[in-house]
Formats: C-alpha cells, structure tokens, sequence
C-alpha cells in the first residue's frame, strides 16, 4: 500500500465555495479545530462565476421589502415544493449574513445613503439583490477567504483552520454508521491523505458537468452528492436541474458561460428573429396578474415598481429558458441556435459598462461583441441542480450523523426551481448553520469514531485502480458521451421514452467506465481524474433520470412534453435517491413533503395556493 | 474552417523538461485552453494544466504563450497567424509542478503575512455606511482574480529568487492600498507595512503588473504609485505634515 | 508595527526549482523596440541639452523678449542683457552657463517622474528591458537604497516645477513683443507659448500632483472640491506619458528655435507686427 498522509481534525470541510468557508468560519469560531479542502487553489471555487448578486430583504431600496414578501418569492418561485422550513430561515436570516459580510470587509455598491444597493431580478418582487457590478460571487469569495486568513492571524498559526488546496476527496470513511473522515488526494503530487475528523460538511457544489452545455467548470462532477450517497445519505428531488436561460450559444467553445440575469434586471430585453419581444407571450397562469402585459407597462416598471407590473423577462428562470427554447424550436431563433438579448438600445453605453463591466468584458474578449452597440445572442445552459442532499433545516445534517451538507449539495431549499440570488445567499445562511450544526454535533459526541485501516486500504486500491487499466477507454471520451446523453436525453424538455433511452446508455457507460484507464503518473495526471471524476457523474446522472423519469408532472426545472401540467398530487411528493450497497443500482422512493405550518399559509392569497395545492390541503 | 496549428508545449517537472510538438486542430472561435483540452483529450491525457472556469473570471490558467503571461482562456486563437507556432509554456516565476501547472504556494504565504480588514470599533453589522465615491477606488483593487499574472511577470522576484522573502508583490500592493483606501478599515499603519514588511521599496514602477492584468486593473498608477506617495507623506514630506498640524485630516 | 507573520503551510508540497526553460525570454514579437526608441530619442536629448546648457551663448532675442526655456529665469550676473526678468541675485558666474543652475529643477523633476523612471529602468538599465525579458543583473535592490531612495523627492521637484512653469508662462507672455515695442506675435511667441501649455499639461497630469489635490484623502465625500480636481487630474494622468515626451520634445525644438533666431541663423516669421 502507498504512504499515506494522516490528518486529524474535529471538522473537515470538503468544498470552498461561498458554503464550505462560511461553514468553516462558523466552526471555527466555535472553537473547533477545521481543514478545508478545495478540489482547486483556494479562492477559485465555482462561487467567484455568480454575478448577479445575494438576495436579502434588507429593504434599502424599497422599505416594503421584509422576510416575509422574501419567502413568498422563494415559495413561488420553487413552485411550492420547496422545503418551508428551508426558506424561512433563509429568508429571515439572509440579511444579517450580507452584513456580517462587510464586517468581514466586503465593498458592496452603495445607496445614496450610503447603505448596501440592492437590485432587482428575476421572481423577486423588490429590489433585494445586495452586489457589486456583477462580480459579486468574486467579491463574497474573496470576503471569506480573507476572513479565512484573519482567523488563521487570530490564532498565530493555520494549524486549527487548515486549507487543503487541490485536494480531492474520493470517499467518507465510517465508524459503524457514524462519519469517521475523509479520504482523498492530492493533484499536486498524486499521494493519498487521510482525514480523521468526526464531522464532514459537503459544500461541494453541483453536477454542471453532467451536461454537455453547461455554464459550470470542471469541477462541478456531483462530488459531493456521489459521496453523501455512498456513505447511505440520501439524495432529494434530483430530477430538478435549472437551465439557465442566458449562456453564450456562440463561439462554439464558450458555449455555455453565463450572461447574468443582471442583464435583463437592468433593463435587457429578449427578442426572437422577428425582433418581438416574446416573454409576453410566455407568461403562465400562476403568475398572470404580477407581471407587465404590454411593454409600455414592463418599460415604466423601472422607474416606478409601485404602480407598474414588472416586465416578463424578468419571469423565474425555468420559465425563461423554457420560452427561449421554444422560439428556437419554432424556427424564430438566431442562426447559432439562441434568440437575441439586447441591452445596447436600452441604456446609454457608460451605463452598461458601468453596471455590467464583467459582461462588458466577456463578450469583447470572448465573442467579439460590443454589448453596448449589438445585442447578444444567448441561449439555456444548465446551470444549478435544486435537488440535493437531504438535510435537516436547523443543522443541515444529512441523515447520516456526522455529515452535514450546506450550499448547491444540498436539496430543499430551492424547491423545483431557484430564483437568481437565492444561491448566494442561501451558501452563508447554510453554510454558518452547518458549520454550527456540526459544531453542536462534535459537542454532544462521547467518543471520537475510529478510521478502519480495511477501509483506506480499500479506498486506496479503488482510486489507484485506472492504472491498472492504462490501456483502458480514454476517460475524456466517455466523460464527453455522458454529457451528450445527458444533454439530449434528460434535458431541458423530457420525455419518458428519452429517459429510459438514457438509464440504457448511462448502463451501459458504467460498465466501459470501470475498464477506462489512465496513463502516466500520479502528479497532476488530469486523465487519472477524469477518470475517478466519472464515477461520480454516472452516479448522479443516473439519479437525475431516474427521478425525472419517476415525477410524471411538469413543475420548475423539470419539464415533460408527455406531462406538461402541474400537478397538486406531485406537490406532495419528494423523491428520494439512496444507494443500498455500493456498485449497485440507484434506488428511487416517494416521500411526503413536510406541510407548511398556518402562520406561513396565511401569508399566500387562498387563490394563489389553490393553483398549486389539493383541495384536501386546502 | 478548421486548420491544423502547430503548438509546442513544456513538458516536464522540476527535474527538468523540454518543448514538446504538437500538430492540432483548430476550429473558429476557440482559445488557447481549448487547443490545450484537445492536445489532452485526444493526444496526452495526463497533460496537466491548471483551469477552472473557461470565462476568464477564476485566474486559474495562467501560463505563458508565446513568452507572454496569459491567461489561456482568455487568448483567443485569431489572435495568432495560421502559420505561426504557438509556445505554452507554465509561469517562470514559481516553482514548477508539472508541465504548464506551477506551485504557487508563494502567493498563499503572501496573502496570509498582510493584516487582515480591521472592522471599525463601535458599529455593528447592519451599521456599516459608505458613500459609493469612497468604495470605488478599493472595488477596482477587488476585482483581482488571483489569476498571480503581475506576480509572476514583476522581475523583481521573476529575476531575482532572493528578493521572494522581502517582496509582497503587486497583487499584495494592491490589497494594501485596497485597505488604505477602504472608508472604514480601522488600522492606520498599511502605508508603513507596506513600505517595512511588503518591499514597496524594490518596485521600480516599470509596470509589467498592469501590462498584464486579465482584469484591466491600473496596479501602478491607482495602487503602487499611490501607495509610495502615502509613503512619501510619512516619511519624506514636511509640507504634508505641516499642513496636518494646522488643517485636518483627510 | 505589529504585523501577523504565519510560517508558510506545511500541508503545500515542496516543489524544488523552477521550469528549465534556458532562453532568456520566448516573446517573439518585437519587444525591445519601444526600449530602444526611448534609448533613442532620451539620449538624443541628453547630448543636445548638454551641449546647449553649456554654450552658454543664443538663448535671447532681444528684439521680441524670447528666452529659451533652458535659461529662463536666467539669474545671474553673466546673463545676457535684458535676459533676467527676476534680477540676477546669483552675481557673476564667470564661465559657468547660468542655465546649469535652474536645468537642476526639470532636470530633476523629469529624472524622478514615474513616468521617466519606468522608461528609463527598462531601456537605459534594462531592469527589465521589457515585461517577461530577462534583466541581466545579478542584484537588484529597487529604491530602497541611496541613490534610487532619492526618487521619493519627486513632489519637492514637482512644487519647484510649478515656481519654473509660472515663469516660462510669464516668458511667453512677454513674448508677445512687437518690433517697435509694442504687441506682436511671431512663431517664436507661439512656439513659447506651446512651450508652457504643455508644461502645465505635463506637471498637472503629474502622479504627485494627483496624489496632492485628492489622492491621499480616505474619504472623497467629505472633500467634494478636491474630489472633482482629482477626477480632472486623474483624467490627465492618465495621458502623463504621452505629455511627458511631447513637452520634452518641444522644449528641445523651442530651445532650437530661440538659439537659430538668436544666433541670426533664421528670422523669425512675424504673423502681427
């Protein structure tokens, strides 16, 4: 057996985007000892791409704003499937995250009063997106890495808060049926480390790259996901994938990268080949009266949201993409595949490269478009998994004790569809909560769960396995027909036909995945990855369609041409993942959805919950 | 459209290594990254190369092409003729790891020495009020991707090894002139530290930093130069101090 | 001071030397041409404002009031007749050239700009000749040290440039002479006049300068004065370069120009009397 490196913490943190640090910084500050563990270098984690900015209904723009309209968007926007519990913390507790932030030294853009702006977007009712331009994910990961550093200064040392830059965990090790560490390792050098820790938070993002268009780096391979399942925690609502309405369609190799929402909260507008502005004719029942039917209407609302209904571009994503896909396929899409995002008549050039200078940038440098003079051509890219790690709402605790999960790996939250700036903000109010859900949990530990020798041993020999296979099926390729299944097959419309064509192919891809081979050596051997990366994206792809196959309705980031209406019978259905054994097949189980307690159904219109809710609910 | 571009690549480790040659692909629109992802995919699956994001927003693929510090994302391929070789090569400055990934350790060290925000005693959170003219100067210093381009292209380490333990560096001036200009931090003493501690001292304004700067970040003029000033305020400027004594501050 | 000094992560590999790449740079396009133009053009200027310095001789036509730049204000008592619009407080120099002694203030506000500096480090020192180009010193210590230290008088030069820009604005002012006594305007008045603006345009857009009206305060709002002059000047600094060339260019030509009309090689061309 290779040496292997040997850690002992009281929290290990795999993942170090915004939910990962936040929950770090929190067990930290409760006196525990934590390592934090990045996939890649430390400040580079998926959180630096969110642009638009952290909705908290800090009311700095509108007063009328508070927790309470917060958690109605949320509520809608995830088509009422959200976990409730979920989004009343989130949406309670979201401003006091933002402002610690500046405690932290974060420099949002400012009111005239000098307090945090905050702008509109996609399914929020007020202004309520705390932001800097549109880089505001760099600006959140930047605050906490530095935050990271102050405490690591506090302390003398990093030996209580460690970061493990470029580190890979492949597998959680147990005690019986409590969390024992973390197993794992190193791109830099190849070698093997293990963690001895009695609590893992996951924080490990999403599964983007499941798909072959996708606006998510290469680090997004269900990760997280695929070790909360193997180590029996169980997976929530996968079948709910949010398509991005606005990615890049052209050049072909950045097809995928986001264009901010901001874009159209700022006043972009979306327009087919014709030059008409179709959201208008996209607007579904549920949401009828709250948005803008003519565009002088939608056009006034800028200026004044009191007596104007928004305009419906700013529809919640699933509904956007869905529309844009459909004027594609109608033949009313641009030659590359997209429809037109124009914000060049729409404001005065400094505007625009003063309000989105990273959208400025890209399209420059990427696509050689000036957005203040052309519009943008954009199309749907998947861009954020809803569905999750299950988790409790106060501690996020997985059902496995020891293991908690904060941020995109978990599920519930979002219900079937996120709203734009719920993610940002949902990574601090998570993050801190399971950081301090894993604290309370060490606190009541009575003895420290032992590591088993047999099981790093095993986990040694599963992630050296590719070598033995050097001769094996190039990794990239599958990884590359993976994506492409996944993209036609379980995309952005279903069809049940489609997703058993998928389960088929995603069998058979497992099978040629473990004979696929990695040449070289073990420093910094990026086929090696890929190839212990695939096993995941097979794990979770398979969950995806499965879940999806299952849910015969259409609702948020899941749509089906052979099930194209909500149903209040599926409203009360989670759907749960969970792998008997490892190497076996995913199983798939219905759950009822916890029923929101009185005081929040009293926040709703009757009218408006009896178009998602059964007469019996009611 | 596609024509077949001739690329050499490092490969090698700290033991040493050479250019290789590659023949590959190229299609319309592509950039760098993406000629590198295919000499991998379909030529050397275990070339390592350092990327994340592909949107030039993370500052992870950093490298040099053609002798330049770039990012490989962001270098788009219509920027070369069809005809001209194009040599990637991983960033001088730091110890290499593995054909075009580096250990850029040096900059982790660097970021952990320089004293953290110090909050302003007496307002909680919530409490915090600034006006948007006196954050912008500290926003552009933000919008640094850590992509280490300016770290790496300085000569005062690049060319000198022996200057790594007393240079900060520019992206560390720029955090301190971020702190120094930042309404509310607490400390006062960012201009001394970074004059004593950082090595503002060894930067001869030649001003590679902002000649390479992915996020168009003025290093020299809004940052280093400033600081220096505020260094000259200090410690070489009678007329400043007097005007302290008789007026108020700024 | 107190200062947090963490000793670098153990968890970090340690990774020996770095790539052995021999060449000194691998830039192929052509990068040491704008060092070797500055070379040029800096040292071209160097030998003529030496030899003309020390002339001491055609730096006044008396006939329309031109002085040329690189005398003015002429102090001493071994200036030219009419040349000293200040008095000669100096006495008698003898042999020595009065230009020598006010040439020390441009001289040393050029020399310590961070513009020239930045120019000169890279193509008289080649420290770095260009960005990604190997330097060919085996020690560099930047400005910490004597003399380089010295730089960090930029702003005494600065101050004292704006006393010289004052006078060569009254220069040009007093250029506007007629041949009878009266106002006039010849080439020499607009060349003069050319002179100074782009003096001002050089000093203003000066990093001093904009460190001085605004720069160093930490709060924009409470100054809103000082806030706008630091956005104007922020708007000239950030064209200091190009002035910086194009005002010593044009201050060698108005040398030029005076010492050809004084030394009667050209006539100057009268547009008004």
């Amino acid at each position: 057996m290779s040496p292997v490196e040997r850690h002992e913490f009281d929290v290990v943190v795999i993942g170090a985007g915004g939910a990962g640090l936040r929950a770090a910084i929190a067990a930290r500050e409760a006196g525990k000892r934590v390592a934090i563990i990045c996939k890649s270098l430390f400040g580079k984690a998926h959180t630096v791409m969110a642009e638009g900015g952290a909705a908290a209904a800090m009311g700095n723009v509108n007063s009328a704003d508070n927790w309470q309209v917060h958690f109605r968007d949320t509520m809608r926007g995830g088509k009422f499937l959200n976990n409730w519990r979920m989004a009343e913390l989130h949406a309670k507790e979201a401003p006091d995250r933002v402002w610690e932030l500046e405690t932290y030294g974060a420099l949002f853009d400012r009111t005239p009063d000098g307090r945090i702006s905050q702008r509109n977007f996609g399914g929020h009712e007020y202004p309520r997106l705390a932001h800097v331009g549109d880089r505001t994910g760099l600006e959140l990961i930047r605050t906490l890495q530095q935050k990271i550093v102050s405490l690591q200064q506090d302390d003398g040392d990093d030996e209580n808060l460690k970061v493990f830059a470029e580190v890979t965990v492949t597998r959680l090790l147990k005690d019986g049926d409590r969390i024992a560490g973390a197993f794992g390792y190193r791109r830099q050098t190849g070698e093997f480390l293990v963690f001895d820790a009695p609590a893992v938070v996951l924080a490990t993002g999403g599964i983007g790259k499941s798909y072959k268009v996708t606006s998510n780096s290469w680090e997004y391979t269900g990760d997280g996901h695929a070790l909360a399942l193997a180590a029996g925690a169980t997976l929530l609502n996968m079948e709910f994938v949010q398509f991005h309405p606005t990615g890049m369609v052209w050049p072909p190799s950045v097809k995928g990268i986001l264009v901010t929402e901001s874009v159209r909260g700022d006043g972009g507008v979306l327009r087919n080949t014709e030059g008409k502005r179709f959201m208008f004719e996209y607007i579904p029942d549920v949401f009828k009266d709250k948005y803008a039917t003519s565009e002088e209407e939608g056009d006034r609302w800028y200026d004044d949201q009191a007596n104007n209904r928004r305009p419906p571009e700013l529809l919640p994503r699933d509904e956007v993409a869905r529309a844009i896909n459909s004027e594609v396929k109608a033949g009313r899409g641009t030659p590359h595949g997209g429809v037109f995002l124009d914000v060049s008549t729409r404001l005065p050039a400094a505007e625009i490269t003063r309000r989105l200078p990273s959208m400025y940038h890209q399209f420059k440098e990427l696509a050689d478009v000036d957005i203040t003079a052309e519009p943008m051509e954009v199309g749907p890219t998947a861009h954020y998994v809803m569905g999750g790690v299950e988790v409790d709402p106060d501690t996020a605790a997985a059902t496995v004790p020891g293991l908690f999960a904060a941020g995109e790996v978990s599920g519930g939250m979002h219900g079937s569809n996120r709203l734009g700036g719920n993610s940002l903000s949902d990574l601090l109010v998570f993050g801190r909560r399971a950081g301090l859900g894993a604290a309370s949990y060490l606190d009541s530990l009575a003895a420290r769960p032992v590591v088993a020798e047999a099981d790093v041993a095993e986990a040694t020999t599963a992630a050296l396995a590719p070598f033995d296979r050097a001769a094996g099926e190039n990794p990239f390729a599958l990884q590359g027909e993976l994506q492409q299944t996944m993209h036609d097959l379980v995309g952005i419309i279903r069809t049940a036909e489609e997703m058993e064509q998928a389960l088929d192919r995603l069998t058979d891809l497992r099978k040629r995945a473990a004979a696929a081979g990695a040449g070289g050596g073990r420093v910094f051997n990026p086929g090696w990855h890929v190839a212990l990366d695939l096993v995941n994206l097979l794990l979770i792809s398979e969950c995806i369609a499965r879940s999806a196959l299952e849910r015969q309705e259409s609702r948020g980031g899941h749509t089906r041409d052979d099930f194209p209406a909500m149903s209040a019978e599926w409203r009360q259905e989670n759907l749960i993942c969970a792998l008997p054994a490892p190497g076996t097949e995913v199983q798939l189980r219905r759950q009822p959805l916890p029923a929101m307690p009185r005081e929040l159904l009293d926040l709703f219109d009757r009218d408006e919950l009896a178009k998602y809710m059964t007469d019996e609910e009611l | 459209m596609g024509y077949q571009a001739r690329f050499r690549v490092w490969r090698g480790d700290d033991t040493g290594g050479d250019l290789a040659d590659f023949t590959v692909e190229v299609n319309e629109g592509e950039v760098v990254l993406d000629i590198v992802h295919r000499i991998q995919a379909t030529q050397a699956p275990d070339l390592a190369v350092r990327w994340n994001c592909k949107a030039g927003k993370c500052g992870s693929c950093s490298a040099e092409i053609n002798g330049r510090p770039r990012l490989l994302c962001m270098t788009r391929m219509s920027t070369f003729g069809e005809s001209e070789v194009v040599t990637v090569t991983p960033l001088r400055t730091f110890p290499v790891v593995r054909d075009l990934v580096t250990d850029v350790s040096f900059n982790y060290v660097k970021a952990r020495e320089m004293p953290a925000f110090a909050p302003p005693p007496g307002l909680a959170p919530g409490e915090y009020r600034m006006q948007q003219v006196d954050v912008e100067r500290s926003q552009e210093f933000r919008k640094c991707i850590e992509c280490f381009l300016c770290q790496n292209t300085c000569h005062v380490v690049r060319d000198h090894e022996e200057n790594k333990e007393e240079f900060a560096g520019p992206r560390y001036f720029i955090r301190a002139a971020e702190l120094d200009m930042h309404p509310l931090d607490a400390r006062d003493d960012r201009r001394e530290y970074a004059q004593a501690e950082q090595g503002l001292g060894l930067c001869n304004i030649t001003k590679c930093c902002t000649e390479v700067c992915p996020e168009h970040i003025k290093i020299t003029d809004n940052a280093i130069i400033p600081m220096k000033e505020r260094v000259v305020d200090r410690r070489y400027d009678p007329l400043v101090w007097l005007g302290n004594k008789i007026g108020r501050r700024g | 001071m107190t200062s947090t000094r963490i000793p670098p992560a153990s968890a970090t590999p340690a990774t020996a030397g770095r790539a052995a790449i021999a060449a000194r740079t691998l830039r192929t396009d052509r990068w040491w041409l704008q060092p070797a133009v500055t070379f040029a053009v800096l040292f071209a200027f160097v030998v003529y404002s030496t030899v003309r310095a020390f002339s001491n001789a055609a730096y006044f036509v008396p006939a329309y009031d031109y002085i040329s730049p690189f005398y003015s204000p002429c102090l001493a008592a071994n200036c030219a007749d009419g040349a000293s619009h200040l008095g000669q407080p100096l006495g008698n120099l003898g042999i020595i050239s009065p230009a020598l002694l006010i040439l020390i203030v441009p001289l040393g506000f050029r020399l310590t700009c961070y513009y020239y500096r930045k120019a000169y480090y890279r193509a008289f020192w080649l420290s770095p000749p260009a960005c990604a180009v190997a330097e060919p010193h085996a020690k560099y210590s930047g400005e910490t040290r004597f003399p380089l230290i010295l730089q960090n008088l930029h702003r005494y030069f600065f101050y004292l440039g704006l006393v010289l820009n004052v006078i060569l604005t009254y220069d040009a002012f007093i250029a506007f002479k007629g041949k009878d006594g009266g106002i006039g305007l010849g080439i020499g008045t607009l060349v003069l006049l050319g002179n100074a603006t782009l003096l001002w345009l050089y000093s203003l857009s000066c990093h001093s300068c904009r460190h001085a009206v605004g720069g160093r305060l930490k709060h924009f709002s409470a100054h809103p004065v000082r806030y706008r002059l630091w956005t104007w000047v922020s708007r000239l600094n950030g064209h200091h370069m190009k002035f910086a060339w194009v005002s010593l260019i044009w201050v060698a030509l108005a040398d030029l120009y005076v010492s050809l009309v004084a030394s009667g090689t050209l006539t100057d061309l009268r547009i008004v009397n």
